[in-house]
């Protein structure tokens, strides 16, 4: 019996990951398929969802949140409405701030530069709703921020209770339409039980105050994977760029950006996963208000499983919300895929494909070189 | 050598993986200990002493600190146990027990999750002792299918709240206090002047809906089986506000930078406000030099209108502690006890017995206590939380809203959840 044996190798191996296994199971597979299963019966939330006295009722959940004209799915078209808007502005907003802010404090001359990391991660080592407190009360009707505005002559809204939509406002201001009295090509077409105007009304004021709350949160947390990034750019590099008579824009352009390319991939996708998933704010701040226009389907999850009970939609948005997340952000990784680096792959592929199509020139080079083979 | 490592990192992953193992069943027998000590607990429940677990939502220390007392002096004299836990999110630890299998014994429960609770087979059905001493009002406010499940612990009504020092400035006089609707129109429009409005309101269904009670209309038919949103006191009572709000003498909290009425009524953007007694709290931590008096609501064409609101003691069906959870309730609810609470945190006692007492100790609030004759409780049906969220949501823009549309789309998302 050796201590080499692979018998033995691979028992040791799956005693290393048992303890994973089993946590991970117990934690998360489990839960998983049980959320499955709620989602596809009419548990009424007392006791055991694997009793007798739950029935399985098909698609019935999802049927009512996306198929039946109702109050189900016209929610849930709500929330998609809002985290479209929150996630088309928060993501490329919080990408380009995170890389801001590591370039700038990449410089090796930048005085009290450890001073500046701290303070710009802060808000991401603070708990989210510490700082979503805090910013209701910035925000408030009477808060620091309008204050602020005032000194600029600019009479601030009352951030958290204003519902107006940004593209209304700004269409109502350019005079394409009234707010209050909106035109009749936008109220009267309807899709998904949603009429245009409402799927067009852009993100409320509420909405955006949620987002500014979020970018300043999150870019510090960014600004680290970028920072850690930088650190590995060879100074040669730049160096050599310099040598070359390149400025400082050409230099973070061509040499700098590409060099990220990596990182801004993968800011971009927790971005994208995180955005979509938002719930602290919503939950401490607004709780979906004002007219439901900072609702998001993982607060109306948690809004219909534990205030109206039903449990089985609640699971169901979870799940719908997983499978939009998991459609988004294939789409969005092939979007920004290195699309040199697909080029070539693709042009081998090809390569290798035409090599196969053609036996009969293989064939004659085969031959050639089994001839050659035997004159030597 | 190379072969002593590798026997070596075997060893230590199974010593690893054993003491957890060891770990994970040393947790799970402490687990197991637990339960059937309860389970022991509970079969000698009935006469005998058991322990009570005991979930409030608490305003804060005084009432946790109160509701303590209370229990702690009842659980001395019966020789039973009641742990109080103070939840931070009540739906959420409520709907957790009620999975999990092992709910609290006795909880706050508001009126508007009764008929939810209810039908979902969560709640144990008991009556308190004199039972009939509770104000009507909160009895119908707990009555779901033709049963009064539990007993209102406290309540509280909406009243007028009138800005003293803005009062006297437009003239008025205590005669000129408002009787009626046109008499509050009346007044609301001489007080709207330069920042202030004449009366600011939070938005939502539970301050519009008192007027649509004074109009005689209600959301629902008596019997809440049928949506009657659109009908015309209801209407009516909606245009009230959409009419008033329109000559700009009635506003929401939001129009004049406040999160709700109490807020505009404390920073004077509002001369009057509709609000429960729970604004005393509030004005005097944060706006103490604001000086006003309570009046009642006005009379609305049909009589007398106002909203209650309150919460009762509710029992769980899975407690194995039924009997000692009633008789902690009946101790609860003396008219003695509750006037200690009263004391001690500001709500209003729910049984008539301590009402004179009360307004004794508490003239200022004499109009609250007087909308539990009259008052009417939150909608009383099961899945219509989705439903009066959306409605409360278009109210929110009732000033540009086409409320025959607002009702109609009301009665038919009401008429699907309370036909299932």
């Amino acid at each position: 019996m050796k201590a080499g044996d692979p018998q033995r190798q691979q028992g040791a191996g799956w005693l290393f990951v048992t303890p994973a296994i089993l946590v991970l199971g117990l934690f998360l597979i489990l839960p998983i398929f049980m959320a499955l299963w709620v989602s596809l019966s009419d548990w009424s939330g007392r006791g055991s969802p694997f009793t007798s006295e739950t029935s399985f009722v098909g698609l019935d959940n999802y049927s009512a949140l996306l198929a039946e004209p109702g109050l189900a799915r016209q929610d849930l078209m709500i929330s998609f409405r809002n985290t479209f808007y929150y996630v088309i502005g928060v993501v490329p907003l919080q990408t380009v701030l995170a890389l801001s802010l590591a370039v700038l404090l990449n410089n090796k001359f930048l005085k009290g530069r450890t001073f500046f990391r701290t303070a710009f991660y802060f808000p991401s080592v603070v708990s989210s709703v510490a700082i979503s407190l805090l910013f209701l009360f910035l925000f408030a009707g009477g808060g620091a921020i309008n204050k602020v505005l005032a000194w600029f002559g600019v009479n601030g809204p009352n951030w958290f209770q204003d519902s107006r939509g940004l593209i209304h406002i700004i269409g109502d201001r350019v005079g394409l339409w009234s707010i209050s009295d909106p035109p009749s090509w936008m109220t009267d077409p309807s899709v998904l039980g949603l009429s245009f105007w409402q799927w067009f009304a852009g993100p409320s004021v509420a909405l955006s105050a949620i987002m500014m709350q979020v970018v300043w949160t999150t870019a510090g947390t960014f600004m680290l994977m970028f920072l850690a990034s930088l650190q590995d750019l060879p100074t040669e590099v730049e160096e050599a760029a310099m040598v070359d008579g390149a400025n400082k824009w050409q230099r973070f352009m061509n040499v700098t950006v590409p060099h990220l390319r990596p990182t801004i991939l993968l800011v971009v996708t927790l971005g994208f996963i995180g955005t979509w998933q938002v719930f602290d704010q919503m939950y401490v701040m607004t709780q979906g208000g004002p007219a439901k226009t900072t609702l998001t389907p993982a607060y109306l999850s948690y809004q219909a499983a534990f205030t109206n009970f039903q449990w089985g939609q609640g699971a169901a948005i979870a799940f719908i919300l997983f499978a939009l997340i998991f459609v988004l952000t294939t789409l969005q990784r092939w979007l920004l895929r290195d699309k040199d680096a697909a080029a070539q792959a693709k042009a081998e592929r090809r390569q290798r494909r035409e090599a196969r199509r053609r036996p009969p020139g293989g064939g004659a080079v085969a031959e050639q070189s089994q001839r050659k083979a035997q004159t030597t | 050598m190379k072969h002593r490592t590798r026997r070596l990192s075997t060893l230590v992953a199974f010593g690893l993986t054993s003491t957890l193992a060891i770990a994970a069943c040393g947790g799970g027998e402490g687990f197991d200990d637990e339960g059937s000590g309860d389970g022991a607990a509970a079969t000698d429940g009935g006469g005998e002493p058991g322990s009570l677990v005991m979930l409030i939502a608490s305003s804060g220390d005084a009432e946790t600190d109160a509701v303590e007392e209370a229990t702690a002096a009842w659980a001395e004299e019966s020789g039973n146990e009641v742990e109080v836990r103070v939840a931070s999110d009540m739906g959420q630890e409520l709907a957790q027990g009620f999975a999990g299998g092992n709910p609290p014994d006795i909880f706050y429960l508001d009126a508007a999750q009764v008929a939810e609770q209810a039908n979902a087979g969560n709640l144990y059905e008991y009556e308190a002792e004199e039972n009939d001493d509770f104000f009507p009002a909160l009895q119908e406010a707990f009555t779901y299918d033709g049963t009064q499940w539990c007993a209102p612990k406290d309540f509280s009504t909406l009243a007028l709240q009138i800005n003293t020092a803005k009062w006297e400035e437009a003239g008025l006089t205590d005669d000129d206090i408002p009787t009626t609707y046109e008499e509050l129109a009346t007044v609301a429009e001489t007080l709207t002047e330069g920042d202030t409005t004449g009366l600011v309101i939070s938005p939502g269904i539970d301050r519009a809906g008192a007027f649509v009670v004074g109009h005689g209309g209600w959301w629902l038919n008596e019997e809440g089986t049928e949506p009657t949103g659109a009908s015309q006191e209801v209407l009516d009572g909606l245009s009230y506000v959409q009419d008033n709000m329109a000559e700009g003498h009635f506003a929401y909290a939001g129009d004049v930078d406040a999160g709700w009425g109490g807020e505009a009524f404390g920073t004077e953007r509002a001369a009057m406000t509709i609000e429960g007694n729970w604004i005393r709290g509030a004005m005097s931590n944060d706006y103490p030099d604001v000086d006003y008096t309570v009046a009642e609501l006005p009379e609305g064409p049909a009589g007398p209108g106002t909203l209650l609101f309150t919460q009762c003691w509710g029992i769980a069906d899975a407690s194995s502690n039924q009997e000692a959870a009633v008789e902690l309730v009946n101790h609860l609810t003396t008219p003695e006890q509750q006037l200690e609470f009263a004391e001690a945190f500001g709500v209003m006692p729910s049984r008539q017995a301590a009402t004179d007492d009360y307004t004794e100790s508490f003239p200022d609030d004499e109009p609250f206590i007087a909308g539990g004759d009259y008052g009417r409780g939150p909608i009383n049906a099961p899945g219509m939380g989705q439903v009066v969220a959306d409605l409360n949501s278009q109210l929110e823009g009732i000033a540009n809203a086409n409320l025959q549309q607002v009702m109609e789309s009301f009665d038919s998302n009401a008429q699907a959840v309370l036909e299932q």
